[in-house]
């Protein structure tokens, strides 16, 4: 869908410093950029400055762009720094690197057994059922949440997420998995408990 | 022996985001559907993680576009204001 607006835009031209090509990259990636800000920080103001602060730094570094990624994996990859950095001024300890994720067999061992997959839809998709994801979304740790993102909402394939965050795509699937799982056991409690509220109102 | 994996509930674990994204190959699904046709908590656990994928796709909308004010800041931040309106010169 996004990806294909790139065979469109001329990588040559952009490094040559065409203002209506660079329109068209900001045109064509500015709204899944700003979502992706959105989702990482949590808040409108920070989204925004995450924006701004990725196709600023990715003018400044077109000309040593050498187009090995495609151009929304490397704007990607801009974005995550810069979200990065935002989230570090709160909070020094985020990190997202190999090394903290030594223990590969660690799995998270699924402890919620609760058959909520046959609830109808509408139900599913409620904005309280929306809302209650959307939560379980942000309470991820981060080094879970940055894969999480870039692969189940931005929609980019496991090595392209790999390639994003400089992780290994052995890596990226570990995460992408506790990821899944932890959302799965949040979504558990929370259909579990409205699946018990309706049996006890009859 | 690599056959015998999933017939553990952890090692079907292991495999759940490749097959939920169709990442596996044919023996690996069948012994995974072999799995959990007979049991009941790794059935529940693979639907449900499936559901959950599908939620966040489904609640996940991708024509949600840039707010205006945004887009109008972003434009003059970068200067390039005169291409902000699609209209022809
Ligand atoms: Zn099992």
């Amino acid at each position: 869908m996004v990806e294909s607006i790139i065979q469109d835009i001329s990588i040559e031209s952009l490094r040559n410093g065409d203002r209506a090509e660079f329109a068209q990259l900001v045109d064509a990636y500015s709204a899944p950029i700003y979502r992706l800000g959105l989702r990482m920080l949590g808040n409108e103001q920070d989204a925004e400055d995450v924006l701004q602060n990725t196709f600023l730094s990715a003018l400044t570094h077109l000309p040593a762009f050498e187009g090995r990624s495609s151009v929304l994996t490397w704007l990607y990859r801009i974005a995550v720094n810069e979200a990065l950095m935002i989230l570090r001024r709160g909070k020094p300890e985020v990190n997202i690197d190999d090394t903290d994720l030594s223990d590969d067999n660690d799995q998270i061992s699924p402890t919620q057994f609760v058959d909520w997959g046959a609830l109808p839809e509408d139900e599913l998709l409620s904005s309280e059922g929306k809302q209650a994801l959307d939560t379980a979304i942000q309470n991820l740790p981060e080094n879970l949440r940055m894969v999480f993102l870039l692969r189940d909402i931005q929609d980019l394939s496991i090595k392209d997420t790999a390639d994003t965050l400089n992780l290994t795509e052995a890596n990226v699937k570990v995460r992408l998995l506790r990821a899944r799982l932890l959302l799965r056991e949040q979504l558990s409690y929370y259909y579990g408990e409205r699946m018990m509220k309706e049996k006890s109102n009859g | 022996m690599a056959e015998s994996t999933h017939e553990t509930c952890e090692g079907l674990l292991g495999s759940l985001s490749d097959y939920i994204d169709g990442d596996l190959g044919a023996e690996l699904c069948r012994q995974i559907e072999k799995h959990i046709a007979e049991c009941e908590d790794c059935r529940i656990v693979v639907d449900t993680t499936r559901k959950t994928v599908d939620l966040v796709h489904a609640s996940n909308d991708p024509q949600t576009g840039l707010p205006d004010d945004v887009r109008d800041r972003l434009y003059k931040r970068l200067n390039l204001d005169d291409y902000l309106k699609p209209s022809a010169k």
